[in-house]
C-alpha cells in the first residue's frame, strides 16, 4: 500500500508515493537521492541515521516514513550554507574528528541537535547526548573536542 | 625543521569536507543503471549435509531474477586455505552460504530465500579445538587428511637452561574470546560483468590485487578481466584483508543476469558471517632471576580457526613475535596449532594476534615483578628492547623508544598518584601498595597498571613481496598527482602521504591530488595491514617524489642555466639556491619540458619493497619488518567491588612512532585503537554457543561510546627511524594492543585479583573476587 505524503528535506518540499514499509531512511537515500544519512544497523543503535524531523534528532531508520506526512526534515546535506561548512562540520574536519566518516553525519546532525537545545554544555553533556552514535576509528575523543570547540565558539 | 614545514603538521584529513557534508560515496552508497540485488541464504545448522535445494517457490516470485546454488560454482576453490567455494553442498558452519537469489528489489530477494526449501542430513558437530583434535574425530574438511590446519613450533635459546636460571617463575592458563571488528559501515560489493567478460567490482576490500588475483582463480577467469575500485571504506580494520564468498557470489549473480548485482550485508549477517578475531585457549609460562632479569618464556596456544581457513591462521607469527621478542628474552618456545571446527569463520583484525598476546605475556610480566618485589615499571625498562639491537627471533630493530613510552606512562602514574595521594613519598608504581584509596566509599577500589607493545612498523612480510608503487605527475597547472598502490580505509594515509609529496615538491598540500581506488590505474601494492602505509607507501611516494623532482630540476637546471644541484623547490617555484630572486614556477617547468620537440612528461615512478625476510619455514626466524614500533600504556581503574564493574578512569598512552609526520593523525590512531582494546578488555565478546552467534546486533554487542570512555592521554615518542619516510614508522594497530593487560594489571593493583580471561565483565570479575574472598 502506497501513501501520498509531502516532505520538506533542506527546504525542498516533496511530494511522495511511499510505500508503507519504507522507513525515513529508504526514502532519503533510496527515492531523494540524499546519501548522506547511512545504515549502520537498521535497528536504531548506531546513530548513522541520524537526521532533525521537525527539530528532533532522530534515528531515521526506525521512522516510517508515511507517518511523517508534512515533516521539516534537515540532513546533513542541508547544513553547508552558500558553499561554507557549518561551524560544526568544519570544526569536526579541522579537529581530525573524522576518519573513515561512515558515523560523521549522524554526529554533526546529532552535535547541532544538542547545541540547539544547549548551546554551552558540559563535556559531560556532550559524552552523554552523543552515546547513541557509534564510532569505531576516532575513540570520540576529537568528537567531543569538536562538539565543545563549536559551543565555545573557540572552532 | 624549517625544511620541512609540511612534516610533523597536524593537516586535517583532505577527504574529511567531503565526509562531514555527505558527499563521499561508500560502498552503500554505490548505485549503477540496471543494478539487481542479491542475497544469501546460510545453512541452518552448522555441520549437515544438504540432501534436497528446491527453489522452485523462490524463483517463480515476481521480481526474482535467478537462484543460485552449488551448482553454479566454478570448480576452483579459493581462500588463504584453499578450501573455501561459494555455495556449499555441506555445511561445516551455520555462517555457510547454501544459496543465493538475485532480484530487482532487496525485500523480494530477502523474501525468495523464504521460499527455497533445504532438507538437511545432519553430520556430528565439533565445537572445540580439543574434540577437533581428539582420535578418530570426524573430518571437517577430509580432504585436508587432518582438522589441525597448521601447526606452528617456534623456539630459540634452551629452555631448560631458562628454567634453571629463574629465580621466580608463573604461569597461567588464558581464555581470549571471538571478537569482532564492527565497522560502521557492514560488508557490501557490487559486481558488473560486462560484454567482454570483464568483471568490475566495487569493493572495500584493504587488498585490491590480491583480491584481483583471488577472484580471478575462484572464477576461473583472467586476472586482466578483473578491476577491483575502491569505494571509500568505511571501516575496515582487517576485515578487508582475504577474498570471502560472497564477493565471487556477487560476481556470479551479475554473470548469470547480466547485469550489475549488490550485495550488502546487514549487520546481523556482518556479526555472523564476517571473519571473527578466532578464540583462543593460551598456557604461559616465564621466569625471571632474582636480579629480575628475564629468563625465559614458554607459550602454547590453542586458535579455533574455524570452518575455513583465512589470514587469521596467520596471527600465531604476531602471537610468537610478542613472546620471543617484547622484550629481551634469552630463552623462548612458541607453539601455536590452528584447528578447523564447526565454529565462525575467523580471520585477521587490527593488532593481528598481538592484543591476544600481548594480553597473556605483560599480564605474565606484571606477576613476575610483583614475585620479585620489584617497581613493575622498573622491571620492564630493565629487560626492555633496546636501540640497534637484534633479538634472537632475528628482528632488526633499529630505532626504538620502549624505554622513554614506559617512562611517559609512569609520568603520568605519578601525577595521577601525586594528586591523591601529595603526602605519598614512595615510588612503588602502584596504588594499593602506597594504601590509596583517597576518599572512595570502601567499595570503590583503584588501581593502575601498566603493559606495553611491540609492533610491525616497517611493513610486514607475510607474502613473497611487501611493495607498494607509485607515480607522481606535475600538470603544466603546477598540479601534482599522486598515484599510489595503497589504499585509504579511513586511517588517513591519503593525507599522510599528500603531505610527504608536497614536502619533496615544495608545494602546497591542497596542490595534490591522490588517486589510490582503482587496480587499473595504480601500481601494485600487498594491501593495507601490518600498520605498514606510511612506512612502506610513503617510502614509495617519496621515492617517486624524488625521481619526479630530478625531472623538474634537469629541465630548470636547462632554463636558469645553473646546475641541478643548486636548485631547490619551494612554495611552487624552483628556485636558485643562494640567489635571491632567480626561480622559475613548476607550472612553466612542466610546460616548458613537454611543449617543445622530443618534450617530456613529468612523470615520477617510485618502487619501495623493504630490505626483509620471509620467515623460515622451519625456524620462523627472520627479520620481517624493517623497523619495529614500541608503545605503553598505563590504565587508572576504579573497581566497584560490590557489582564487579570497572570503570577506567585514564588510559595513558605512549607510542613510539619514529616520527610523527600528522601528529593529528597519529593521536587519531592511538585513541581509536584505544576505543578497541578498552572494548577487548571489557565489553567486547561475539558469544557463540553451539555454533551460532547469540548477540548479533549492537545491543548485546557492547561497543564503548562516547560516554564510557576514559581521558586518553597519547604522548607521540619520537625516535627518527632511518629507514622510514622522514623518520616515521608505522602506529595503525599499536593504539589497543597493550590495552586489555594494562587494566588487567590495574585490577589486581586495585583489589588482588588476576584475570586471565577477557573481557572483564562484572560477572568475570565478581567470580573472582568470590574465589579470592
Amino acid at each position: 500500500m502506497k501513501t501520498l505524503i509531502t516532505l520538506t528535506v533542506n527546504g525542498d518540499a516533496h511530494e511522495l508515493y511511499v510505500d508503507a514499509r519504507r522507513t525515513l531512511l529508504d526514502v532519503l537515500r533510496n527515492e531523494l537521492g540524499l546519501m548522506g544519512a547511512h545504515r549502520g544497523c537498521d535497528s536504531g543503535d548506531c546513530g548513522a541515521c541520524t537526521v532533525i524531523v521537525n527539530a528532533q534528532p532522530v534515528t531515521s531508520c526506525m521512522m516510517l516514513a508515511a507517518d511523517w506526512n508534512g515533516a521539516e526534515i534537515l540532513t546533513v546535506e542541508g547544513m553547508a550554507q552558500d558553499g561554507q561548512l557549518h561551524p560544526i562540520q568544519r570544526a569536526l574536519v579541522e579537529k581530525g574528528g573524522i576518519q573513515c566518516g561512515f558515523c560523521t553525519p549522524g554526529f554533526v546532525m546529532n552535535i547541532k541537535a544538542l547545541l540547539d537545545e544547549n548551546p554551552k554544555p558540559s563535556e559531560d553533556e556532550v559524552r552523554a547526548w552523543l552515546a547513541g552514535n557509534l564510532c569505531r576509528c576516532t575513540g570520540y575523543a576529537k568528537i567531543v573536542e569538536a562538539a565543545l570547540s563549536v559551543a565555545e565558539g573557540t572552532s | 625543521m624549517t625544511d620541512t614545514p609540511l612534516i610533523g603538521q597536524r593537516v586535517p584529513k583532505l577527504d574529511a569536507p567531503n565526509k562531514a557534508t555527505g558527499k563521499t560515496t561508500y560502498g552503500h552508497d554505490v548505485r549503477l543503471p540496471g543494478m539487481l540485488h542479491g542475497r544469501i541464504l546460510y545453512s541452518r545448522y552448522p555441520h549437515a549435509k544438504i540432501i534436497r535445494l528446491d527453489t522452485s517457490r523462490a524463483e517463480k516470485l515476481r521480481g526474482v531474477k535467478c537462484v543460485l546454488t552449488p551448482k553454479d560454482n566454478p570448480p576452483h576453490l579459493f581462500g588463504y586455505g584453499k578450501d573455501n567455494k561459494p555455495f556449499k553442498d555441506v555445511a561445516r558452519s551455520s555462517r555457510d552460504e547454501i544459496a543465493g537469489v538475485v532480484a530487482t528489489d532487496p525485500d523480494i530477494a530477502e523474501e525468495a530465500l523464504s521460499l527455497i526449501e533445504a532438507d538437511y542430513e545432519l553430520l556430528p558437530n565439533i565445537f572445540s579445538p580439543r574434540e577437533a583434535l581428539a582420535e578418530g574425530a570426524l573430518l571437517i574438511h577430509p580432504e585436508h587428511g587432518s582438522n589441525l590446519f597448521q601447526r606452528y613450533n617456534y623456539s630459540h635459546g634452551d629452555l631448560a637452561q631458562g628454567e634453571s636460571d629463574s629465580a621466580v617463575v608463573v604461569e597461567e592458563k588464558f581464555l581470549l574470546p571471538y571478537v569482532s571488528h564492527v565497522c560502521m559501515e557492514t560488508s557490501v560489493v557490487v559486481a558488473q560483468f560486462d560484454h567482454r567478460g570483464h568483471l568490475t567490482l566495487w569493493s572495500t576490500t584493504q587488498i585490491p590485487f590480491l583480491l584481483q588475483r583471488d577472484l580471478s582463480e575462484a572464477l576461473g577467469i583472467s586476472g586482466s578481466n578483473v578491476r577491483i575500485i575502491q569505494t571509500a571504506v568505511g571501516g575496515a580494520f582487517g576485515r578487508g584483508l582475504d577474498i570471502y564468498p560472497y564477493e565471487p557470489i556477487a560476481a556470479l549473480m551479475s554473470r548469470k543476469t547480466g547485469q550489475p548485482v549488490r550485495v550488502a550485508f546487514s549487520r546481523e549477517e556482518e556479526f555472523l558471517a564476517g571473519p571473527a578475531r578466532q578464540p583462543a585457549e593460551v598456557i604461559a609460562r616465564a621466569g625471571a632471576n632474582a636480579d629480575g632479569t628475564l629468563t625465559f618464556r614458554d607459550v602454547s596456544c590453542m586458535l579455533d580457526v574455524g570452518a575455513y581457513i583465512s589470514w587469521g591462521t596467520v596471527t600465531p607469527l604476531v602471537m610468537m613475535e610478542t613472546t620471543a621478542s617484547l622484550y629481551q628474552v634469552p630463552h623462548a618456545r612458541f607453539t601455536a596449532d590452528c584447528v578447523y571446527t564447526n565454529n565462525l569463520i575467523t580471520g585477521a583484525m587490527r593488532g593481528y594476534g598481538n592484543p591476544q598476546s600481548t594480553f597473556f605475556i605483560e599480564t605474565l610480566m606484571d606477576r613476575l615483578a610483583e614475585a620479585l618485589n620489584m617497581d613493575p615499571v622498573d622491571f620492564r625498562i630493565m629487560n626492555a628492547n633496546v636501540p640497534n639491537s637484534t633479538t634472537p627471533q632475528g628482528l632488526v630493530i633499529t630505532s626504538c623508544g620502549l624505554k622513554e613510552c614506559l617512562e611517559a606512562v609512569a609520568a603520568s602514574a605519578d601525577r595521577s598518584v601525586a594528586q591523591e595521594a601529595p603526602s605519598s613519598s614512595s615510588k612503588k608504581s602502584s596504588m594499593m601498595e602506597q594504601g590509596n584509596n583517597g576518599n572512595l566509599p570502601p567499595y570503590l577500589k583503584r588501581g593502575i597498571g601498566f603493559a606495553s607493545t611491540l609492533n610491525v612498523g616497517g611493513g610486514a612480510r607475510i607474502y613473497r613481496s611487501d611493495g607498494c608503487g607509485a607515480t607522481v605527475k606535475v600538470d603544466d597547472f603546477g598540479h601534482v598527482t599522486l598515484v599510489t598502490g595503497s589504499t585509504e580505509i579511513g586511517q588517513g594515509s591519503e593525507t599522510v602521504l599528500a603531505q610527504i609529496v608536497a614536502q619533496t615538491l615544495g608545494v602546497r598540500i591542497e596542490n595534490v591530488t591522490v588517486l589510490n581506488s582503482d587496480t587499473d590505474i595504480k601500481p601494485w601494492d600487498v594491501g593495507v595491514h601490518a600498520s605498514r602505509t606510511t612506512f612502506i607507501a610513503g617510502n614509495a611516494a617519496y621515492l617517486a617524489a624524488v625521481d619526479a623532482r630530478n625531472q623538474i630540476f634537469e629541465t630548470a637546471s636547462q632554463l636558469l642555466g645553473v646546475d641541478a644541484d643548486q636548485l631547490s623547490a619551494r612554495e611552487g617555484q624552483v628556485a636558485v639556491k643562494n640567489e635571491a630572486g632567480k626561480s622559475i614556477s613548476l607550472e612553466q617547468v612542466a610546460r616548458r619540458r613537454h611543449f617543445r620537440e622530443g618534450g617530456k612528461v613529468i612523470l615520477g615512478e617510485g618502487w619501495y619493497d623493504p630490505p626483509t625476510q620471509l620467515v623460515d619455514k622451519d625456524t620462523y626466524k627472520g627479520n620481517i619488518s624493517a623497523a619495529y614500533g614500541f608503545g605503553a600504556q598505563m590504565a587508572e581503574v576504579e573497581v566497584d567491588t560490590e557489582t564487579g564493574k570497572v570503570r577506567v578512569l585514564r588510559l595513558a598512552c605512549a607510542n613510539d612512532v619514529g616520527h610523527a609526520i600528522n601528529p593529528m593523525a597519529v593521536e587519531g590512531q592511538i585513541e581509536g585503537g584505544a576505543q578497541m582494546g578498552l572494548g577487548y578488555a571489557l565489553t567486547e565478546e561475539l558469544i557463540v554457543k553451539d555454533g551460532k552467534v547469540l548477540n548479533p546486533d549492537l545491543l548485546d554487542y557492547r561497543l564503548f561510546t562516547s560516554a564510557d570512555m576514559p581521558i586518553i592521554e597519547t604522548h607521540i615518542i619520537e625516535t627518527d627511524d632511518p629507514g622510514g619516510p622522514f623518520g616515521a614508522k608505522g602506529v595503525g594497530e599499536m593504539g589497543g594492543t597493550p590495552t586489555a593487560a594494562a587494566i588487567a594489571n590495574a585490577i589486581y593493583d586495585a583489589v588482588g585479583v588476576r584475570m586471565n580471561q577477557v573481557p572483564m565483565t562484572p560477572e568475570r570479575v565478581l567470580a573472582a573476587l568470590d574465589a579470592k574472598a
